[in-house]
């Protein structure tokens, strides 16, 4: 490529892993990092097997289980029986295939997009990918990554490459400071209510400006991990001394002259001056409120000031059904306050808000206080890193002293593939990522906020708006 | 994988957006280690009541769409995971065709990988085959993938814009891997070349 056409991060990224373009656009683009868990690696392994084929690049693979296990302890394995096949299926997988793994019992197991980042896996430039949409998390070092399906997990496995058209470039550019009370988490619901679940198909969000650049490397992770909620398989921020000053020291990333050599190239990848993007969307971030979600998907989200609105005042006839129907299924009354909406479960946890930032955040709201009575509040650590290091902290004492289960790391209630599910009709005060029907447990309701938001929801019983807890 | 080229069947309208991949098969049925057998679970909270009965307002649970091998759906289907057990649901279900006015990115690309046609056309035309197939036991449209036409039951024919290069890989049911391998020198060029340039990056090893 020219140096004279200015390009994009993603551009220079994508260009930068091309190994061939076919005639009609599609690219053989080489993956640099593949991340493997339990739940959509099974057939791709069968599939390898069957055709006689290995795994080319296990150097640049890491498997770990993090949907499906227990997070209590765990030391007397997995009870329930199609998840315990599921994951002693991939041990048998990566051990036949000589894949690096992370064991169920290591301190370095968790969701699997929390531990990239925290090994210094997944580092700046990079391709990533992983059977998993909220790979787009890893963006936020910097890197292109995404999520894929079994059929591509295989694809990787064999030929360490994947089949990609490029996609469109989108910028979301965050001015101003956010404000009192307002994280990472709410700026990227905000981001998800203005330009909708669609708002980002067919594209990559670049998200940039100076609220971006004053997030710490938590909250970037936060963002970039809800763009497949906006619709974007991948959402990427520059690299920049945040992330540099984050990722040195950690096990997989270089060290001493070889970490400096990296840094050097890792500053050629920002974005240049004048490169084009596809769409543009300018956010104020200063104008941002602690948000929660009402509905059925991330859109359908508002402050925490605001309440239930009305279906009968939609004039799209497909949009009030489908406004009826959330309503409804969230067993709400339009024009109830979001506040008076009492919870009956709080989750802190996911690949979203499981990470050490996180839990302090709400760790220093709950400090001192009391879960409300008929409340069960849940605190499920992103890693085992995670979890050491709260602990270490003092952060499990103040939040079990506060009524809080302190729990083993994992996926857990973000998806329900073990037993932390809600039942039919329960509230779940949530800092997941998607407030899909079921999506916690057949029935269950859910509202997405931020860590401090659900602390405040559990002490208070209802929804809160945090920024009254002093 | 199985070639798609002309497909003549009952066709199902679900006219609902933002169809999410927890809709089409909910988690809790995705430890499987299998592709086979998740049909009896596609759509599996619209389709059965909490006590697993059908409900037989669903359209999947009425004639002649038992036998649908066609599904027209409104805005952004497919939106959420990346769990191929969506494609796998519904292609064990007997569906091989999704029509809708777009289709999130991930779920758009696992249908390809499984044989499952994917058609964007506009929500007007949507809304139209939509009516068509309320026609009952007459709800039969046809999709041929190497002319790109849907054709109406009344023999009006609808073109269809699809990638050049997955209309071939799906019309002659080709194997992505089998196609990538052709590649193999480029990729073995590559991957020195990359070895030199950034002889700083360390090797995973779980040690």
């Amino acid at each position: 490529m020219s140096g004279s056409t200015p390009r994009t991060l993603y551009d220079k990224i994508f260009d930068s892993h091309v190994v061939e373009r076919l005639a009609d656009g599609t690219c053989v683009l080489y993956i640099d990092r593949h991340l493997v868990h339990e739940v959509t690696s099974p057939q791709a392994f069968e599939g390898l097997r069957m055709a006689g084929r290995k795994v080319r690049r296990p150097d640049a693979t890491i498997a770990v289980a993090d949907h499906n296990i227990a997070t209590t302890d765990r030391k007397s394995g997995i009870k329930e029986e199609d998840s315990r096949i599921q994951v002693e299926t991939l041990e048998r997988n990566v051990a036949e295939f000589g894949v690096p793994y992370f064991p169920v019992l290591d301190a370095r197991q968790g969701i699997v997009h929390i531990i990239g980042p925290e090994q210094g896996i997944s580092l700046p430039g990079m391709t990533i990918v992983c059977g998993d949409s909220h790979t787009s998390t890893h963006g936020a070092m910097g890197a292109l990554a995404f999520g894929i399906g079994t059929s591509e997990v295989e694809h990787v496995l064999a030929t360490q490459t994947l089949l990609q058209k490029k996609s469109l470039n989108m910028l979301v550019q965050v001015e101003g400071a956010l404000p009192f009370g307002t994280s990472a988490k709410d700026l990227v619901l905000a981001i998800i209510g203005q330009i909708g679940t669609g708002g980002g198909t067919g594209h990559v969000i670049e998200f940039a400006g100076e609220a971006i650049r004053g997030l710490d490397m938590a909250g970037r992770l936060t963002v970039c991990n809800m763009s497949i909620e906006a619709g974007a398989r991948a959402g990427l921020i520059a690299p920049d001394d945040t992330t540099f000053d984050w990722i040195k020291g950690r096990p997989y990333a270089p060290k001493g002259e070889a970490f400096e050599q990296a840094v050097a190239y890792w500053r050629t990848l920002p974005s240049d001056a004048g490169a084009h993007y596809d769409k543009v969307v300018t956010i104020d971030a200063a104008k941002i409120a602690p948000m929660v979600t009402w509905g059925t998907n991330p859109e359908a989200v508002l402050p925490i000031t605001a309440s239930v609105p009305d279906p009968s005042a939609v004039a799209d006839e497909a949009a009030r059904a489908q406004m009826q129907r959330m309503v409804e299924y969230m067993g709400l009354t339009p024009g109830q306050k979001l506040e008076d909406l009492k919870v009956d479960v709080v989750f802190i946890g996911s690949c979203t808000n499981g990470r050490i930032e996180d839990i302090r955040a709400a760790a220093n709201v709950v400090r001192g206080r009391k879960v409300a009575s008929g409340v069960r509040a849940m605190v499920v650590p992103g890693s085992g890193i995670v979890k050491q290091q709260a602990e270490e902290e003092g952060l499990d004492r103040v939040l079990t002293e506060a009524g809080f289960e302190w729990r083993e790391p994992g996926c857990s209630m973000c998806l329900g593939m073990n037993p932390d599910k809600l039942t039919p009709g329960q509230r779940c005060a949530s800092t997941s990522n998607r407030n899909f029907e079921g999506r916690q447990g057949p029935g269950g309701r859910t509202h997405l906020l931020s860590p401090t938001m659900a602390a405040a929801a559990a002490i208070s019983g209802h929804l809160a708006d945090v920024r009254q807890f002093g | 994988m199985e070639p798609f080229t002309v497909l003549t069947a009952p066709a199902a309208p679900l006219p609902l957006a933002n169809v999410d991949t927890d809709k089409i098969i909910p988690a809790r049925f995705l430890k499987t280690i299998k592709r086979s057998g998740l049909g009896v679970h596609l759509f599996d909270t619209l389709r059965y009541d909490r006590e697993g009965k059908e409900r037989p307002d669903f359209v999947l649970n009425q004639e002649p769409y038992r036998g649908a091998q066609i599904l027209i759906a409104h805005e952004n289907f497919g939106c959420g995971s990346s769990r191929e057990h969506a494609p796998w649901a519904l292609l064990d279900f007997g569906i091989r065709c999704v029509i809708a006015p777009d289709f999130a990115d991930i779920f758009h690309n696992n249908c390809f990988k499984n044989g499952i046609l994917p058609v964007r056309l506009p929500r007007a035309v949507c809304d139209q085959l939509m009516e068509d197939a309320k026609m009952g036991g007459n709800a039969r449209l046809t999709v041929d993938l190497a002319r790109q036409v849907v054709v109406r039951p009344s023999g009006e024919e609808i073109p269809f814009q699809i990638d050049p290069f997955r209309k071939h890989l799906l019309l002659n049911g080709l194997d992505d891997i089998g196609q990538t391998m052709q590649h193999a020198p480029q990729i073995d060029a590559y991957e020195q070349a990359r070895g030199r340039d950034q002889a700083w990056l360390p090797g995973i090893s779980a040690g």
